[in-house]
């Protein structure tokens, strides 16, 4: 019996002691946005790796995630003739739900792991700690660009993503005989300015979460290969169950805002 | 020699994980005497040199550079004496995505203060200290383990340091390759450099050291000069002085 508690005992000093550490680095890293050094060469090549070749792989999520919403939606629709409200029922569910959720998802597998692996590798070959030596600040150095970075591209990922999806939609309505203006003129009726604003702010999240996650498991790598490749499984993980988690109280908040 | 002159550990432990790696180990560094941590792998030298360098927090004890206690205080309340050390770890610890000349310019870059122009013109002097001026705009990447080695010397020497750590300098190179990182090292110590090295390569520690700590799960067995560690009756010392043939089959 006591054996058992003092097992339970540790894993629960384990996992607050990480949960701890984890608002440590990323309040600390949040702080930092707003401290010199800027580092605008670093932010200006991680836009460039996280962000902007993310696109392609959201551009090709929008589209087919669009594609086939139209396509069971205009299934449900057509038998009461209402198969003009897809285009609102597409871009509804796509900015405010689906399109940062799928865009952070993949970002989170493509990007998260990459940040990990990264700073799991300068862990584990010391080089994090040669820059400690140099007198670098290593939160501000490696942490606060991949975040800044993040913040800026994902949501804009998540717009082209939205954007894309939409187009996906019409692609498939068109072959139910609906035109583009009938198409778009269901998207007001569905959506409220509100919405716009959840469709941003969610990726905006999200982007933070992923990066803090895979900067806080990268710089917690430790041993060799075998670690890096562990920590970039956990970062995955972890940041995929947070996104879900977040979606759904940033949804029940503006839920309850909007009334 | 005055305490602000030294860096030392006084009565410090370190665990990992409950595996004791230092015990109640106390140690002294002075200005102008070349030292060098002896032991088995595993025995904890490096983490001696990272706790020195602050990149570890012990369990007990603490750690002084010059007067300051280092122990407990935040990165950033003792990064000026932390200025006078640099370190050349096992591997290099090169920044990978970084040019050679950007690894060595780092600090230099880092702190602000002087120009892009100037900092390449020190650049080129300690890559040429070290013999690997060709390589200034190649990347880690595309250097041997000799190079590295040197590479990382000249990223120490940028700062201009009073103190040099070596974590294992001559590991896996070749006799021309030790060879040159025991003559750079002699001759840093000629400039006035104080070096600490970490070794289990005796050759290399007696052609580069006058003081000799050996390590011996988690104590201090041995300090000394090289008389002394060679005329030594500690069991401990005289195995690892002289390996016998029995010790390769337990």
């Amino acid at each position: 019996m006591n054996t058992n508690i003092a097992a339970i005992d540790k894993v629960l000093l384990i996992f607050f002691h990480g949960l701890q550490n984890y608002f440590l680095l990323a309040g600390r890293t949040f702080i930092r946005i707003f401290r010199r050094p800027f580092y605008y060469r670093e932010f200006a090549i991680q836009f460039d790796k996280l962000g902007f070749s993310s696109l392609f792989i959201c551009i090709l999520t929008g589209l087919f995630s669009g594609m086939v919403m139209a396509l069971q939606s205009l299934i449900q629709l057509k038998p009461f003739a209402a198969t003009s409200y897809v285009g609102g029922m597409v871009a509804v569910t796509m900015v405010k739900e689906l399109g940062p959720v799928l865009a952070s998802l993949m970002v989170a597998g493509r990007v998260g792991s990459a940040i990990t692996a990264e700073l799991g590798t300068m862990v584990v070959t010391e080089q994090v700690d040669a820059m400690r030596v140099e007198g670098t600040d290593i939160l501000k150095r490696l942490a606060v660009p991949r975040l800044k970075a993040m913040l800026l591209a994902l949501p804009l990922l998540t717009i082209v993503t939205d954007v894309v999806s939409i187009f996906g939609g019409y692609i498939m309505s068109a072959g139910y005989d609906i035109n583009p203006i009938m198409y778009i003129s269901g998207l007001p009726q569905f959506m409220v300015f509100q919405d716009l604003i959840e469709g941003v702010l969610k990726p905006t999240v999200f982007g933070a979460i992923i990066a803090i996650t895979a900067c806080y498991t990268g710089l917690n790598t430790k041993g060799g290969a075998a670690g890096v490749g562990a920590s970039a499984k956990q970062a995955v993980v972890l940041s995929s169950v947070l996104i879900l988690v977040c979606d759904f109280f940033i949804a029940k908040f503006f839920v309850v805002f909007r009334g | 020699m005055t305490s602000s002159d030294s860096i030392r550990m006084e009565n410090l432990s370190y665990s990992i994980g409950g595996r004791k790696i230092l015990e109640g180990f106390d140690f002294h560094l002075e200005r102008g005497v070349n030292r060098t941590i002896l032991g088995v792998s595993g025995a904890g030298k490096t983490t001696i040199l990272k706790l020195l360098l602050g990149l570890l927090e012990p369990d007990s004890g603490a750690v002084f550079i010059g007067d300051l206690r280092i122990t407990g205080l935040a990165e950033s309340s003792f990064m000026q004496q932390r200025k006078r050390i640099a370190i050349v770890f096992q591997g290099g610890a090169l920044f990978d995505s970084m040019t050679v000349g950007e690894n060595v310019g780092y600090r230099l870059f880092e702190e602000g203060r002087l120009s892009d122009g100037e900092i390449v013109e020190i650049v080129r002097e300690k890559l040429s200290f070290v013999g690997v001026e060709a390589a200034l705009n190649l990347y880690p990447s595309e250097l041997s383990g000799g190079m590295k080695k040197r590479v990382a010397i000249a990223r120490a020497l940028a700062a201009d340091p009073d103190y040099i750590f070596f974590d294992e300098p001559t590991t896996g190179l070749d006799p021309i390759g030790v060879y040159n990182i025991c003559n750079l090292m002699q001759r840093l110590q000629a400039e006035g450099k104080t070096t600490l090295m970490v070794t289990h390569d005796l050759a290399t520690a007696f052609a580069t050291s006058q003081r000799f700590t050996f390590l011996h799960e988690a104590r201090m067995l041995f300090e000394g000069s090289e008389e002394e560690m060679k005329g030594s009756t500690i069991p401990e010392v005289r195995e690892f002085l002289e390996p016998t043939t029995r010790s390769l089959f337990i």
